[in-house]
């Protein structure tokens, strides 16, 4: 025997319908949480991607201890609070002697665990550090600018692996209009060495120029880290190809009220609701109305008057 | 379109993307702040260069600033959910289209005849309401006892439950290819083993706590030991609080035993007090018994038998009661 369950709110039902699977997906969410143990420079890290990421980002305050990403058992926890708050990235700090400093970065497909990237944040500055010009301050959401420099980037795989990750890290919504005028924030990454990335975030100041396009200049604002890369797993094969598969392009939605015509070109028909010209009122008080107005008082004066008169007289 | 774009720079425009496989540190910069320095010169180069390709497409103008129409990204990333199964298409879809049935697109407010008016389809106040019919004309097919308002309104309902079962199986068949629109769940209502209609019966706080003090007390220090849960309460009391006598007596006004069994002697006495004689008690009633015998012979010669005769046997019954008291007391002291 089964029973159908529907919600009997719509706040619900659209709340459910946001976390369902789409043809073509808008931006993932983030979760930032922590380990057992976490170093005051790694509080701030986690603390600043939470920042950066404010609109699409959880943070969970916590320590979990049963948390152990590259080991087999630990990532049900993990799995279960993707589930819970619809997170498709984590970001994962602790601490520890063997690893200080240690972020991992994973993605999941289908709230499991697709690949992950470990990483230790060197020579931390964060974003209170930065002394700039106050009115440049990237504003929260806006899409950033991502440049990646270096041949490591090409040649080494834990860095390809890095530089994709970070790409769907720091990109934000996926959107098909932008705003020219709101781009304010660009993510820098240079590979230093074979295993080293050098990450920082700045803000983009657009200055005249003769063309169209502005001159830019790059103000570094937000926080900036080396990141040591230390593990990385890919995904497996099989996982690899069910993730990247795509959507064929959908037909087009019909256009309701245009149709096209061989002679005519497109017509489009408008509904426009019955004017009631007769009942509407008039904006400027005509001179007639008024005059008719006066000569109706006259008439009433009158003919008080007469029976005034009339009953003087009886 | 026309010179082609000399830099070697992969762009991802889409992504808003930018990247140099090219540059590489021959040797590191000595210090943190040169570094830092050519990062940000090369990152200036890459970010002009998406700039130059962005500010370059078609803008309209908007309230804000100019919108450009951004070209879909050329990374491919992973997904982060499945792709969605499309619906299977119901059994009556099917029927519909080995058919060559089309769905006819209906108004929402039909005309109805009886009352003259324009009224919904379905919902309050519609068009053929069960209960705006007045006469229902007796057929040759129809039999003499039943009600023909009620079979009506229980052929609607047999045919909504047929609808319900119908729309579980279209369901079921697309939960199976794990095609179940989002906000629709199915949830078992009774366990397929047993069999049985009832469903499982959900057990309540108070008899979670019974169950666990009754696990609790057979074990072999009665549950005072156990480990319990964060939160858990101590287990309650079963049966009368009973109270003992500490063994030493402490300094006080008057022993406690003593009290005790005072309070038990006079119950004891309170309580079959009507067995022991109270002598001048039974004197008196069996004077006002014998008074009132007197009175009533001397009324009933007076008047009617009948009616005294019927009253006085009850009478007599208390009477006889009362009199075995006293009467059975003086045999024993006898």
């Amino acid at each position: 025997m089964m029973k159908i369950k529907t919600p009997k709110k719509g706040r619900v039902k659209r709340e459910l319908d946001k976390r369902a699977p789409k043809l073509v997906e808008t931006g993932k969410k983030t979760l930032i949480l922590q380990g057992t143990k976490t170093s005051g420079t790694l509080n701030s890290v986690l603390s600043e991607i939470y920042h950066l990421k404010k609109g699409g980002a959880v943070r969970f305050t916590r320590k979990n201890d049963n948390i152990r990403p590259f080991e087999s058992g630990g990532e049900t926890s993990l799995e279960f609070f993707s589930l819970k708050t619809d997170c498709s990235i984590f970001v994962y700090g602790s601490h520890s002697k063997k690893r200080p400093n240690n972020l991992v970065i994973g993605r999941m497909y289908d709230h499991h665990v697709y690949d992950l990237v470990e990483v230790g944040v060197e020579n931390f500055k964060s974003i209170e550090s930065f002394t700039y010009d106050k009115k440049i301050a990237p504003r929260v959401g806006s899409k950033p600018f991502i440049a990646f420099v270096g041949e490591g980037f090409e040649n080494v795989d834990e860095l390809k692996h890095l530089k994709e990750v970070l790409l769907d890290l720091l990109r934000g919504k996926v959107v098909e209009n932008i705003n020219l005028a709101g781009l304010d924030r660009a993510y820098v990454c240079t590979a230093i060495s074979s295993n080293k990335v050098y990450l920082t975030h700045c803000a983009l100041r657009l200055k005249k120029s003769g063309t169209v396009v502005p001159r830019m200049e790059l103000v570094e604002v937000g926080p900036s880290m080396d990141l040591v890369v230390r593990r990385h797993r890919l995904p497996n094969e099989g996982l690899r190809k069910e993730a990247m598969k795509t959507a064929k392009d959908q037909p087009k939605k019909k256009v309701k009220n245009v149709s096209s015509d061989a002679i005519q070109g497109t017509i489009g028909k408008i509904y426009i609701p019955d004017q009631k010209v007769g009942e509407m009122a008039l904006p400027n008080k005509a001179k007639g109305v008024k005059r008719e107005r006066r000569e109706a008082k006259n008439k009433d004066a009158n003919e008080h008057a007469s029976k005034k008169q009339k009953e003087e007289s009886e | 379109m026309e010179t082609e774009n000399q830099n070697p720079f992969q762009l991802d425009v889409g992504n808003l993307l930018a990247f140099n496989p090219f540059h590489n540190f021959p040797s590191l910069p000595t210090s943190r702040d040169e570094l830092v320095k050519e990062c940000l010169q090369e990152g200036t180069k890459l970010v002009q260069a998406v700039a130059d390709s962005l500010f370059n497409l078609p803008s309209t103008e908007d309230v804000d600033g100019p919108l450009v129409k951004l070209p879909p990204p050329t990374t491919k990333l992973p997904r982060e959910k499945h792709l969605p199964k499309p619906k299977p298409p119901t059994k009556w879809e099917e029927f519909a289209k080995k058919k060559g049935i089309k769905k006819l697109k209906k108004d929402k407010v039909v005309w109805d005849e009886q009352t003259g008016a324009w009224k919904r389809r379905f919902g309050y106040d519609r068009v053929n309401d069960d209960k705006d019919i007045p006469i229902i004309e007796a057929k040759m097919t129809d039999e003499p006892g039943e009600d023909p308002f009620a079979k009506r309104q229980d052929d609607k309902k047999k045919r909504v439950e047929k609808q319900e079962k119908n729309r579980l199986q279209n369901l079921k068949q697309a939960a199976k290819l794990g095609a179940l629109p989002s906000h629709v769940q199915l949830a078992a209502t009774a366990l397929p083993i047993t069999g049985t209609q009832a469903p499982p019966k959900k057990v309540t706080k108070d008899e979670l706590g019974n169950v666990a003090g009754m696990a609790a007390t057979s074990t072999a220090s009665g549950g005072k030991f156990d480990r319990k849960l964060p939160g858990e309460k101590p287990a309650k009391k079963q049966g009368k609080h009973r109270k003992f006598l500490p063994v030493v007596e402490g300094s006080g006004i008057c022993s406690r035993e003593k009290e005790q069994t005072e309070n038990v002697l006079n119950k004891l006495i309170s309580k079959h007090s009507h067995e022991i004689l109270n002598v001048d008690k039974a004197v008196t009633m069996y004077n006002v018994k014998k008074e009132k015998k007197a009175r009533n012979r001397k009324n009933q010669e007076g008047r009617s038998s009948s009616t005294s005769n019927k009253l006085k046997p009850k009478k007599q019954l208390h009477k006889k009661g009362a009199k075995k008291g006293p009467g059975s007391s003086k045999k024993g002291k006898a």
